[in-house]
């Protein structure tokens, strides 16, 4: 386990990688030196707090704070989803709903049959890969259905003035956004193994597991990721394209 | 009987005077054309009648009933509004004629999509023909049919005839003409001269008030 440990003095010369993104940045004239700084600090005061924490959480070992860390990644999960949908009404509500359904309900099949434990170095790092990924998925489905309603405007009004229900009128656009949400996870479970090494399995082989085991749980994240992105981005698509009418099935102007 | 009775409709949003205090009545069976420059609220009105916009104030009634007791899908398929420069679905011209059939629940009926097409000059042919190759009479009439599928009680023409060549102006007025002898209510806002000669029933709107209507 000697080859695991990253010393600071190990992890300040990454720092370089940091600089060659930057020059990168400054020379092509690309405009996100300022974000990638951000996002280095950030990363790394998230990371080191959320270290300290998870040690003492996983060395305490108690069900209500395990369930305060899951309920924590949720909240962020919602609040960061509930942003890319284009300031549209109660989206941290929906995201929150949609987050919760699709990770619960992802989480607890995987605890009654067994394939973790409630322990919270099983629960914790398993919610907040359900969750970024259900995160991600909901947030592109926003999109989509924000740019189908800009785009599209003209074509559901006709819809509407055929006669059509708010669903009817919709159905198409959700759809659509549904698959985009699901888009990247589809695509990485296509590749998975030919392009890229997981995450979750590329650490369990590096701390040493047997390949075939880690690859047995990457399997299961798949399948979770498959279900919890296709559970949240459905419920927040249903939930949210109402949004985009008013109590008298027109479509809203200000969206 | 009164299809629309209108007392004193408006349509402020955001303090923006687009139509102000409509008082107006149309009776069953009318052909009424609507004029006035650009700008002026004809659009509007024919929405606000279509229920795609609600008034600010003022009372819309549709049939005796205010307009808002009516379920909206349901009072569209009644009132039917056509678009000035039509929006077609899908792929096909099918896809198009197979929705008025799709929200109601109904299998789709070529037979009766082939008569319409064959009432404004279109072969049956055209049924799976790309929308992308249609020129742009051809999609106002698809259009126009779509929206006949199923006749309404109430057809809204928001400038349908605009841009559109002499021949095709005919067959549109001829469909349309066939459709007001079966007793169709129908309101035209137009700017089309040979239109406005022929109509019988006329109004003018100017900035967003009726013509001849005083405080």
């Amino acid at each position: 386990m000697t080859n695991l440990i990253v010393s600071p003095l190990a992890l300040s010369f990454a720092v370089t990688l940091v600089v060659i993104a930057l020059i990168i940045n400054w020379h092509e004239r690309i405009g996100l030196e300022k974000d990638i700084i951000v996002g280095v600090i950030r990363a790394v005061i998230q990371l080191t707090v959320v270290g300290y924490v998870l040690t003492y959480v996983i060395k305490l070992d108690r069900g209500w704070l395990t369930g305060g860390m899951v309920a924590i990644i949720l909240l962020n999960a919602a609040y960061n989803a509930g942003k890319r949908a284009n300031k549209m009404p109660h989206a941290f509500i929906i995201s929150g709903l949609a987050l919760l359904v699709a990770t619960g309900l992802t989480l607890c099949l995987l605890l009654v049959v067994g394939t973790i434990k409630f322990t919270p170095s099983q629960v914790v790092p398993i919610t907040g890969m359900i969750a970024s990924n259900a995160m991600i998925a909901i947030g592109l489905a926003y999109r989509s259905l924000a740019a189908s309603f800009h785009d599209q405007r003209q074509a559901i009004l006709e819809r509407l003035a055929l006669g059509a229900t708010m669903k009817q009128a919709a159905s198409k656009l959700v759809r659509q956004a549904i698959r985009m949400g699901m888009a990247p996870t589809i695509d990485s479970a296509k590749t998975v193994g030919l392009v890229s090494l997981p995450g979750m399995m590329s650490g369990l082989i590096f701390a040493g597991i047997n390949p075939t085991k880690a690859i047995m749980y990457q399997i299961m994240v798949t399948f979770m990721l498959l279900a919890a992105t296709s559970i949240g981005s459905v419920i927040a698509c249903y939930l949210m394209y109402p949004q985009y009418f008013n109590q008298d099935l027109q479509l809203n102007h200000e969206f | 009987m009164n299809v629309f009775e209108l007392e004193q409709v408006s349509y402020v949003p955001n303090d923006h005077h687009v139509l102000d205090e409509i008082i107006m009545t149309v009776p069953a069976g009318d052909y009424l054309t609507i004029t006035g420059p650009s700008g002026s609220g004809k659009s509007t009105l024919l929405r606000l009648l279509a229920s795609l916009l609600t008034p600010t104030s003022g009372q819309l009634n549709f049939m005796g009933q205010p307009q808002s007791s009516y379920d909206k899908p349901t009072y569209r398929k009644r009132v039917s509004y056509c678009f000035q420069q039509p929006t077609l679905f899908g792929e096909t011209v099918q896809d198009n004629l197979a929705f008025p059939f799709t929200i109601r629940g109904l299998p789709f009926d070529q037979l009766a999509a082939s008569a319409a097409l064959d009432k404004v000059d279109l072969t049956d042919r055209t049924l799976t023909q790309p929308i992308v190759e249609l020129s742009g009479g051809e999609k106002q009439r698809v259009a126009l049919i779509r929206n006949l599928m199923f006749p309404p009680e109430v057809l809204l023409l928001d400038e349908v005839t605009a841009g559109l060549d002499k021949e095709t102006k005919t067959i549109v007025h001829r469909l349309i003409d066939d459709y007001h002898r079966q007793q169709l209510t129908i309101l035209s806002v137009t700017h089309d001269d040979s239109e406005l000669a022929s109509a019988t029933n006329m109004i003018e709107i100017r900035d967003g008030r009726l013509e001849g209507q005083h405080d």
